[in-house]
């Protein structure tokens, strides 16, 4: 048989290939897709990327609340006459046929005015016409070629974010005025002592002057004020000897040129704060279409359906609440694949709960009318209605946010390596200023504040001050490539400190997608496997369907009887077989037995076959990066499931692992909390909402993620699951670029004594600084970039 | 000589021209998305028919 992917999608065809207009597609979502595209003269959309596109998902009813206006109200950004302008966000952006179909999007409905996306975060901002077409049905077109756009309930309650945009002014002010700065004094450099030269030059210094005042007042001023709190909160941190060094710069530069003594140092002072504004900008590297601050907000919907009833008994109205006005009492419908929104009671229909994100149990749960629902569990299998018992801010879930673990901030807390090593630099350097002072008072009185004022000039540590955030922001980066995305530099210093790893199971060692089935029992006859498929494949269980999908293929045939249980099995007839497929009492076992895993038992014509046994399926490598990290590090699973795999699990992991069960989000967090007061530095990775806690608690948490574009919860750093395997790797990367900057240091002092020397002998001429200031660091800058740059090789990419 | 002053002051001029066309660019917030763009000009040439009625690309509409 011959491979054939999608056109559309690029996904592998299986076995159902639909042939249209000469093209495979793998369902009938993306051959509509393709027929929109190609009917509106789009289909240079399929030329730009082979297969770009997402297979449609149903939605029939989903983005009803968008008709509600006080909903809508707080999503659209700009509302005049009748024109609306709104931003979406759509994870499926992935390359250059996205923005060009997105951009087009006014072919496809002349309602649209115009569009425009901004590919690093992921969004669209459409203007649109509301005579010609409403916000539901922008929504809804996007929606049916691809491109869903993700509207959660962070996008209701936070207002317009405001862009910072003051680094890229400050940069650029430095910049200029250092360029120009540099013109200026070029003539001095070489001290010609041409006629014309000297009687300009004061117009040069006073230029030079005024181009100075914008970097130190204006780009500088994040210096001072940090020295300052640091002073106040007695931490020597490495503004302090930045700020006085750029303080001192400018006032004897300003006296030099005031009473003709020289030309000033102002081109090492602009050249200084440009280069130390360059280092911030290139650390302060971002993840714009990545949150590391999400919580329970953003995972929610924005709005349900809720029932009303009207006067006659058996009418009833729907209509679209938000989820923040759902009161008590409330009769919600949540429709398939919907969120539970609040804490509930099951009132009607067949309620199959996956928690797996809430909980991390790995198997969906079945609930009868009458039953409690909580917030956060996801409906899996038809639609339900409940009644709500809670508000959505006392929900069981939402509350597990009011742990104040969440809102302190851990960078506060932080000191980092400069920081360390400048509170011994900046007493040295105020020593030996001191000192030269005292012993040049002996000597040459006028020379001693000369060389006071050129000590902390020389000393200023801009080769310090940009050894870190240049190697960090090169490290950032290149995880960043390998889809290892860190929340900030802070976090690479934390991880390289660490030296316990706690994992979670479900969803972070386990891959959610694919179970491991194996059968044991009696054999099935062909017949028999026959009509277990034939009444699987009637059954829209998520265990029926994983099912299904592994059993080898069948004649399709019509059964004569079918019939579902709710929350024990299927039944099937054709002809003289009957099977009945469940739970272990519906098929009439009688040896119960004692595993743990998720199990499904056969039987045909009331005789007991046998059970298909779920197994978790674990991520590749997984055994390699247990031993790998067991060398180095404590390692424990905390995992909110049941003990089910445990065997296994002591059989594949190193023996020194920890391995504990039944762990609720509080109790990870609590055993964390515990190691830390040991002084043990905790790497959590987790990957759902019952990690949050955890992951907060945690020195670094990681979320593990299958898809990094949908939710996660926060964290400091999100791994792209496919790059699990790659875990120790990166942490020893980020050790490595430790060290390298631990050794920069060594060479940024070896500077600082060359230049000490000049100034503690009164030699600092506006030459020597403008030489050895850039230089300096440059070569520091190239050093800890070319360093990182080989440690990282190792990353697969 | 008194070119020299001439000359310092048209230099001048033209950097504050630039640095204030710069200014104004960051304001227009050309500097928050700078990877689109990139992209969105190999386009052009490759839009069929109609393509000559699409606006062109504002940075204006952007929140500033």
């Amino acid at each position: 048989m011959i491979e054939s992917t999608c056109f559309h999608c690029g996904n592998d065809c299986g076995k159902t290939i639909i042939n249209f207009d000469q093209k495979t597609f793998c369902c009938n979502g993306c051959k509509t897709v393709y027929d929109i595209f190609s009917t509106h003269n789009l289909s240079c959309y399929y030329d730009l990327q082979s297969a770009p596109g997402a297979i449609p998902e149903e939605i029939k009813g989903k983005y009803d609340y968008l008709d509600t206006h006080t909903i809508t109200e707080k999503l659209i950004e700009f509302d005049n006459d009748n024109t609306q302008i709104v931003t979406l966000y759509i994870p499926h952006i992935h390359c250059s046929s996205c923005i060009w179909i997105l951009e087009n999007l006014h072919k496809l409905q002349p309602g649209v005015t115009f569009a425009q996306v901004n590919f690093p975060e992921k969004n669209v901002r459409i203007t649109f016409n509301t005579e010609q077409i409403s916000l539901k049905e922008v929504v809804i077109l996007l929606s049916s070629i691809g491109y869903e756009p993700y509207i959660s309930l962070d996008d209701y309650a936070s207002g317009k974010k405001r862009i910072d945009r003051s680094l890229i002014y400050k940069l650029g002010i430095a910049g200029f005025a250092f360029g120009n700065v540099m013109f200026l004094s070029f003539p001095e450099y070489f001290e010609i002592s041409e006629y014309w030269l000297e009687q300009y030059k004061y117009v040069f210094r006073w230029l030079m002057f005024a181009f100075s005042l914008p970097v130190v007042f204006y780009a500088a001023q994040d210096y001072f004020i940090s020295a300052y709190k640091g002073l106040r909160s007695k931490i020597l941190n490495i503004d302090v000897p930045i700020g006085l060094g750029i303080l001192v710069l400018f006032l004897r530069s300003t006296s030099e040129i005031l009473f003709d003594l020289g030309t000033g140092f102002f081109d090492s002072l602009t050249g200084l704060v440009f280069f130390l504004l360059l280092g911030k900008f290139f650390q302060q590297k971002t993840y714009s279409f990545l949150s590391f601050e999400r919580d329970y907000k953003s995972y929610f919907p924005v709005a349900v359906t809720r029932i009303t009833k009207a006067k006659q008994k058996y009418e009833r109205k729907e209509e679209s609440v938000q989820v923040y006005d759902i009161k008590q009492g409330d009769r919600l419908l949540i429709r398939n694949e919907e969120l539970i929104p609040v804490d509930g009671i099951l009132i009607e229909g067949n309620a199959l709960i996956d928690y797996s994100f809430v909980t991390g149990e790995s198997e969906s749960v079945t609930k009868t009318s009458g039953d409690k629902l909580f917030a956060g569990g996801k409906q899996v299998s038809g639609a339900i209605e409940i009644e709500a018992l809670k508000s959505v801010e006392q929900s069981y879930l939402t509350q597990l946010w009011s742990n104040d673990i969440f809102t302190k901030d851990k960078s506060a807390s932080f000191i980092n390596l400069t920081d360390t090593v400048s509170k011994y630099f900046t007493m040295a350097i105020l020593c030996i200023a001191v000192l030269a002072t005292i012993v040049w008072l002996s000597i040459d009185m006028s020379k001693a504040i000369n060389v006071f004022t050129a000590v902390l000039i020389i000393a200023c540590p801009c080769a310090l001050a940009l050894a870190r955030p240049f190697a960090l922001g090169n490290v950032l980066r290149i995880f960043g490539k390998s889809k290892f995305y860190l929340k900030n530099a802070d976090v690479i210093e934390v991880l390289a400190k660490t030296d316990t790893i706690i994992f979670d199971k479900t969803g972070t060692i386990t891959t959610n997608k694919k179970s491991k089935i194996a059968y044991q029992g009696l054999q099935l006859t062909r017949d028999e496997e026959s009509l277990l498929k034939n009444t699987l494949r009637a059954s829209n269980h998520p265990l029926s369907r994983s099912l299904y999908a592994i059993l080898a293929e069948q004649n399709i045939y019509t059964l004569d009887d079918y019939q579902e249980h709710i929350g024990k099995g299927i039944e099937g007839k054709s002809e003289q077989n009957t099977i009945k497929i469940g739970s272990s009492s519906f098929v009439g076992n009688q040896n119960e037995s004692e595993l743990l895993n998720t199990t499904i038992h056969i039987s045909t014509n009331d005789q007991y076959k046998g059970k298909y046994v779920f197994y978790n399926q674990y991520r590749k490598g997984i055994k390699n990066v247990f031993h790998t990290l067991a060398k180095t590090y404590n390692l424990s699973i905390l995992s909110g499931d049941n003990e089910g795999e445990k065997e296994y699990l002591k059989r594949i992991l190193p023996r020194k692992t920890t391995l504990l069960f039944n762990q609720k989000p509080n109790d990870k967090l609590t055993y964390i909390k515990s190691l830390q007061q040991d002084q043990q530095k905790v790497i959590m990775v987790g990957d759902g909402l019952n990690d949050a806690g955890a992951l907060a608690q945690s020195d670094v948490g990681i979320a593990i993620s299958e898809n990094v574009n949908v939710f996660s919860p926060a964290c400091d750093a999100i791994l792209d699951a496919t790059k699990f395997d790659q875990i120790s790797n990166y942490i020893s990367i980020s050790k490595k670029a430790i060290q390298t900057i631990k050794s920069s240091f060594i060479v940024s002092f070896l500077y600082n004594v060359i230049g000490l020397y000049f100034a503690v002998t009164g030699q600092l001429s506006p030459i020597v600084a403008a030489i050895l200031m850039p230089l300096s660091s440059i070569s520091i800058v190239i050093y800890v970039t070319l360093l990182t740059n080989i440690y990282s090789r190792k990353l697969e990419k | 000589m008194g070119v020299i002053y001439v000359l310092l002051t048209i230099s001048i001029i033209v950097a504050i021209i630039f640095f204030i066309a710069f200014i104004l660019s960051v304001r227009n917030g050309q500097y928050d998305d700078i990877y689109t763009p990139s992209i969105r000009i190999l386009f052009e040439d490759e839009l069929v028919k109609e393509s000559k009625e699409k606006s062109p690309v504002s940075t204006k509409n952007n929140q500033s």
